[in-house]
């Protein structure tokens, strides 16, 4: 029974990648390369350490962007949810940022921050910050009444309320904010590399597609969706770690 | 036939007063235009269980949260032990319908959260919480989460909470109405048992006329539009009955159909 979820994920990473393998044999173009190819290309940029300077380099603006937005995210998110003035005030700017075409504005930010590290997080937090903003002050709004009722029947001071009930019982919406906005800012990196200087992992994707490397090309793309899936895995842990009983859903459901 | 009726009709600095621990004066509670509670005063006596019963509407659960001090009254007062109620306060604590735990949290937080907010310590508060758990009869589940339970011991995890802060009224709002009919009778039987042993204050809502019958030393009945207590019944003579004879106690069927016939015209 325990084996039972690593079984199907192995099952499906066999199907996903043979789909690839068989794909990529066909061609189904000329630019796409098989999956053995790719990581084969993968394994020679890990072996001479191309990768590992390429990560460093993009994983400055990745972790500082998320670690921005997460902080703010949620703090402006508490705020909003809580108080219906800064609601107004705030709101709107996070809908119009998640709806902002962002590559557009990216020549913008240039013109302003320059093509440094600024202008790269700021593309991290534009793209990280509104989902994990509007998460928060929704599930924040939406307490289940009883709780919040019970927690002042029991002499909760409103302290006590806002930190032993209603941000826990916001946590799993919470959660699902900070997941999607991670997935948004390893894309907001990317884009960033790709968009205003090429510098790591998109340097990468920039040059061999120049010289027709397609499975570097591609061997770079993978890394980058492995990355991003480990750390969505890791605040899926964090997750359970703190807030254990609400991974099945509420006791009212 | 062992049954007192009386009207309600509160007796100010009578000698009797110190024998409720709770005295409702006159309550009344608008919203907006709506008139819920009106003129409403009521007794509790110490150490007893009452039960408020009426059909649904008739502000019964308004009338609960307004002693509990959750809600505040438009007009009138509520006295707890001589002391006039302005918010939740120690000497009351609170089942609720829904159960109202906190899912993320494992039995024995649940049940000592009351404990929690009030500052003990958590050796101390889980060694109390541990207490009652076993007094429900919850033994052994003190790590599991509520989603893991059934209706019933979530309920039972609601109970342990509110006698776990040491409050002398507790505070009962349709505490069985979301279980199943088998648990709700097992929990009528745990609860005369549970009114022996602490020498506390109940005060239970229900829509169930048997339930109230059965568990309550005195039903205040309570008719809608605006909400007044219309009469209040004592079933004295099968209070000392085993749990298993009540039922078909001559006397309890008869208050039973008494309070039937009472509450028919108003029920749509």
């Amino acid at each position: 029974m325990r084996n039972r979820p690593l079984f199907l994920k192995l099952l499906s990473a066999v199907i996903v990648f043979g789909a690839w393998e068989i794909a990529g044999r066909i061609p189904v173009s000329y630019a796409f390369p098989t999956f053995l190819e790719s990581m084969s290309a993968l394994a020679a940029l890990t072996l001479d350490g191309t990768i590992f300077t390429a990560y460093a380099e993009t994983l400055k603006p990745l972790v500082v962007g998320i670690i921005i937005s997460a902080v703010l995210g949620i703090g402006i998110g508490l705020w909003t949810g809580l108080s219906s003035k800064f609601d107004w005030l705030f709101s709107p700017i996070f809908v119009v940022m998640q709806a902002a075409p962002l590559a557009a504005l990216i020549p913008l930010l240039i013109m302003v921050y320059g093509i440094g590290l600024t202008s790269k997080v700021l593309v991290v937090c534009i793209m990280a910050m509104p989902v994990i903003v509007l998460n928060t002050s929704g599930a924040v709004r939406n307490t289940p009444y009883t709780l919040k009722e019970m927690g002042r029947a029991f002499l909760g001071t409103e302290r006590d309320i806002m930190l032993k009930i209603v941000i826990p019982a916001a946590s799993p919406i919470i959660f699902a904010g900070l997941r999607l906005g991670v997935s948004a800012g390893f894309i907001g990196a990317i884009l960033s590399e790709l968009k205003i200087t090429p510098t790591g992992v998109g340097d990468i994707i920039t040059y061999s597609r120049s010289i027709a490397d397609y499975p570097s090309m591609y061997a770079a793309i993978f890394s980058i969706i492995v990355l991003a899936v480990l750390f969505l895995n890791l605040l899926e842990k964090i997750e359970r770690l703190l807030f254990g009983g609400n991974i099945r859903g509420y006791v009212s459901d | 036939m062992a049954m007192s009726q009386t009207r309600v009709a509160p007796k100010r600095g009578d000698e009797h007063d110190v024998e409720y621990a709770v005295s409702v004066r006159d309550v009344s509670k608008n919203y907006g235009d709506v008139e819920a509670l009106k003129d409403l005063s009521l007794d509790f006596p110490r150490g007893q269980l009452t039960s408020i019963l009426g059909p649904s509407g008739c502000g019964k659960t308004t009338l609960l949260k307004i002693i509990a001090g959750l809600l505040s009254p438009t007009s009138g007062e509520v006295e707890v032990n001589g002391k006039a109620v302005t918010g939740p306060g120690p000497d009351r604590a609170f089942v609720f319908q829904d159960f109202a735990l906190l899912p993320w949290a494992s039995v024995i937080r649940n049940v000592a959260f009351g404990l929690e907010l009030r500052g003990v310590a958590r050796s101390e508060r889980e060694s109390i919480a541990q207490k009652y758990i076993q007094n429900v009869g919850l033994g052994g589940f003190e790590n599991s989460f509520p989603h893991e339970l059934s209706g019933g011991m979530r309920q039972r995890v609601g109970l342990a909470r509110a006698l776990s802060v040491d409050a002398q009224v507790l505070l009962m709002d349709e505490p069985f109405s979301a279980v199943d009919e088998q648990t709700r009778r097992k929990f009528q039987e745990d609860l005369l048992s549970l009114v022996q042993q602490e020498s506390r204050t109940f005060i239970f809502v229900t829509h169930s006329i048997e339930e109230a019958v059965y568990v309550s030393d005195q039903i205040a009945i309570l008719l809608p539009r605006p909400s007044r207590v219309s009469e209040i019944i004592k079933p004295t003579g099968i209070r000392n009955k085993g749990t298993d004879d009540i039922r078909r106690d001559p006397e309890y069927l008869d208050i039973v159909d008494r309070i039937w016939a009472s509450l028919r015209s108003y029920v749509e």
